[in-house]
């Protein structure tokens, strides 16, 4: 793996193991049991055009009924369904509730839109600004706090 | 069925989201201000080094120990059903500055949180934010047993443009925050009402 030498050379040496004179890691110490992009099967980006923002709200789709019979989904896939049929959410709030980094969650969700499980809500692209109106509607709504 | 789920229950409203961000230096209280408005627990998620940084790599099998990762705490408050507004405490340490250009895409305006006592560490913010024209507020934490400086100063301190509000708050407390998002809307109003109706001279 050569990347994994570069790496390692750019750094100096590998990091020390946690407990001196073991060579080993244990437990919480050794990471995850299945690495996070074990699950994205080593891909970091998705076949999505466009890059899901953070607050990105992932809204199932009808068909989403029933992921579980869904054979080629993994337990990830389901679980964000499940987690926006209960609610739809954010990428950001998807990442922090599965405990997942938010690039394995762009790239499970987006093979979820490629399913048409869900979709996605484009927030304000960042070259326009909000509506006025909506920026009105907000501070109205953070005075109700 | 393919439309089983809606007979049983109404569609998911899809709500529009907003982000303003919160930063500052390191311990200045972002996430304290966070949490204050929040309707959830402040949310933490990690974005591993390695992916950020090398957005097209594939770095399966090499994310191990030596990947750093680096937290973003995050809170929602819902405004209306289909009203969100999301709150981003930026990463503190500068050398995540990358990140920020992630968060700041389509923010809607940014906190810029400072502590008199350590004034310079909110210079960087600042700076980020005047370059890209994002609309931001400063917001002064008033830490029990920190010398107060009028505003004034504060802003002359920093050398910001006249229009920048400059506000004192209290990070922990709810009513102080909110006045504080509440002044970071309306600039970004006066800022979005002043590019659409260019002045006509």
């Amino acid at each position: 793996m050569s990347a994994d030498s570069v790496r390692d050379t750019a750094s100096g040496s590998p990091p020390a193991p946690a407990t001196a004179g073991s060579s080993r890691w244990y437990d919480a110490e050794a990471g995850p049991v299945v690495r996070p992009y074990a699950m994205t099967r080593g891909r970091t980006s998705s076949a999505s055009r466009h890059r899901l923002d953070l607050i990105a709200i992932v809204v199932p789709e009808p068909a989403a009924d029933d992921p579980g019979r869904d054979q080629t989904l993994s337990p990830e896939h389901v679980e964000i369904v499940r987690l926006c049929n209960d609610l739809p959410q954010s990428i950001a709030e998807l990442a922090s509730g599965l405990d997942l980094p938010v690039g394995v969650v762009r790239v499970l969700v987006g093979d979820l839109v490629e399913d048409e499980l869900v979709h996605v809500t484009r927030p304000v692209p960042p070259a326009e600004l909000p509506d006025v109106s909506i920026l009105r509607e907000v501070i109205n709504g953070l005075r109700a706090l | 069925m393919a439309f089983g789920r809606s007979s049983r229950r109404k569609r998911p409203v899809e709500p529009v989201t907003l982000k303003i961000l919160v930063a500052g230096g390191f311990g200045v209280g972002k996430t304290t201000m966070v949490g204050a408005v929040s309707e959830i627990r402040p949310l933490r998620t990690e974005e591993r080094l390695s992916e950020a940084g090398r957005p097209v790599d594939d770095i399966a099998g090499v994310e191990g120990k030596s990947t750093t990762t680096v937290a973003m705490d995050f809170g929602r408050i819902t405004l209306r059903e289909d009203l969100v507004l999301y709150l981003f405490g930026t990463p503190g340490q500068d050398r995540f500055w990358f990140l920020w250009d992630e968060l700041a895409q389509g923010a809607l305006g940014a906190v810029v949180l400072a502590d008199t006592r350590r004034l310079e560490d909110c210079f960087a913010a600042v700076d980020y934010f005047e370059r890209r024209a994002i609309p931001f507020t400063v917001a002064v934490n008033l830490f029990e047993g920190a010398e107060q400086f009028p505003t004034e100063t504060v802003r002359a301190a920093l050398d910001l443009d006249p229009e920048v509000p400059v506000l004192l708050c209290d990070a922990r407390d709810r009513t102080s925050v909110r006045d504080v998002l509440v002044a970071v809307v309306e600039h970004a109003m006066v800022r979005a009402d002043g590019l659409r109706e260019p002045a006509t001279t």
